[in-house]
């Protein structure tokens, strides 16, 4: 996966599976640090530290039964690749937190991607899940909840085609205006 | 059609889209299910969704649901879409390209004819 975002997808799908009815994305550029951090936090199942360390490290654990595939061992290495760093804390019972940065600047950095699509599809197609987003850009920032889109038109219609492009608008024009890449 | 400037212009819309909906006899919803494990991430799933969504919006579909879901279990076949008709057996699509969407959407979700070039038998 080269795309910084696909991976976001990929965690975030985990935590859709972990039964989280809250989920939160946040993509934070900062020129002056040099960093790109990702966060992804749910209030999902968990996992107890023996199951954490089996997503993390999945050739050097013994490897019983996982329903995880290696996409955290992935980003994990693309992010210490590009002197980032990654780090995933988890509770059973509570939820789980990935933390994943990179060296915004780093010649290897991967590139973020479609950040509008990435957030669309996940917003369209878990309606179930509570969603916020935060895409940072120095000072710039896009911040959406989806709270007050679910209660303003239920939430049962947000396949329906102006729903879609709506919020397609929305977060093209808005994330778009940041210029994060 | 027009852009909508907010969810104010969003919600009037929709109460009117609403109304035209209830002249029609209720058919039941469409689904479609989108593969998002990793193996369908890594496959082009992203892209496939977003042709769906597309679809759906530049045509104007009405009583559909997207839903994107885990692992559908057939990995080599990914990206996996899953068409369920009212009332009817669900379908299962392997290799969906952004291409191949449009095909399913035109033939199978809008004249209800399943396209048996692109199934996958289980």
């Amino acid at each position: 996966m080269r795309e910084i975002t696909l991976h976001i997808l990929d965690i975030a799908a985990n935590s859709i599976s972990a039964g989280a009815r809250n989920i939160f994305i946040s993509i934070i550029g900062n020129h002056k640090d040099d960093t790109l951090e990702i966060t992804i936090s749910d209030d999902g199942k968990g996992m107890t530290p023996e199951m954490v360390a089996i997503v993390t490290d999945p050739f050097t654990t013994t490897r019983t039964e996982r329903n995880v595939g290696l996409g955290i061992p992935l980003l994990k290495a693309a992010a210490e690749a590009c002197n980032g760093w990654f780090n995933i804390s988890s509770e059973l019972g509570k939820g789980t937190k990935v933390q994943v940065g990179f060296q915004l600047s780093h010649i290897d950095r991967m590139p973020l991607g479609d950040v509008p699509s990435t957030l669309l599809g996940l917003l369209i197609g878990t309606p179930e899940v509570h969603w916020t987003f935060r895409v940072k850009n120095d000072e710039k920032e896009f911040y959406f909840d989806d709270t007050e889109l679910k209660r303003e038109l239920g939430g049962d219609c947000l396949s329906e085609p102006e729903v879609i492009r709506y919020v397609r608008e929305l977060f093209t024009e808005e994330i778009d205006a940041l210029a994060l890449n | 059609m027009p852009t909508i400037k907010s969810l104010d212009d969003l919600k009037k819309m929709r109460e009117e889209a609403l109304r035209k909906q209830e002249l029609k006899t209720s058919t039941g919803k469409t689904e479609i299910v989108v593969g998002m494990g990793t193996v369908g991430i890594a496959a082009g799933a992203r892209e496939t969704l977003k042709a769906i969504l597309e679809f759906v919006d530049s045509n104007h579909l009405e009583n559909i649901i997207i839903r994107q879901t885990g692992n559908i279990g057939i990995d080599s076949f990914e990206p996996v879409v899953q068409v369920i008709l009212p009332g009817q057996e669900k379908v299962t699509y392997g290799h969906v390209s952004p291409e191949i969407v449009k095909t399913i959407m035109e033939e199978h979700v809008i004249k209800g004819k399943p396209v048996s070039d692109y199934q996958v038998k289980s």
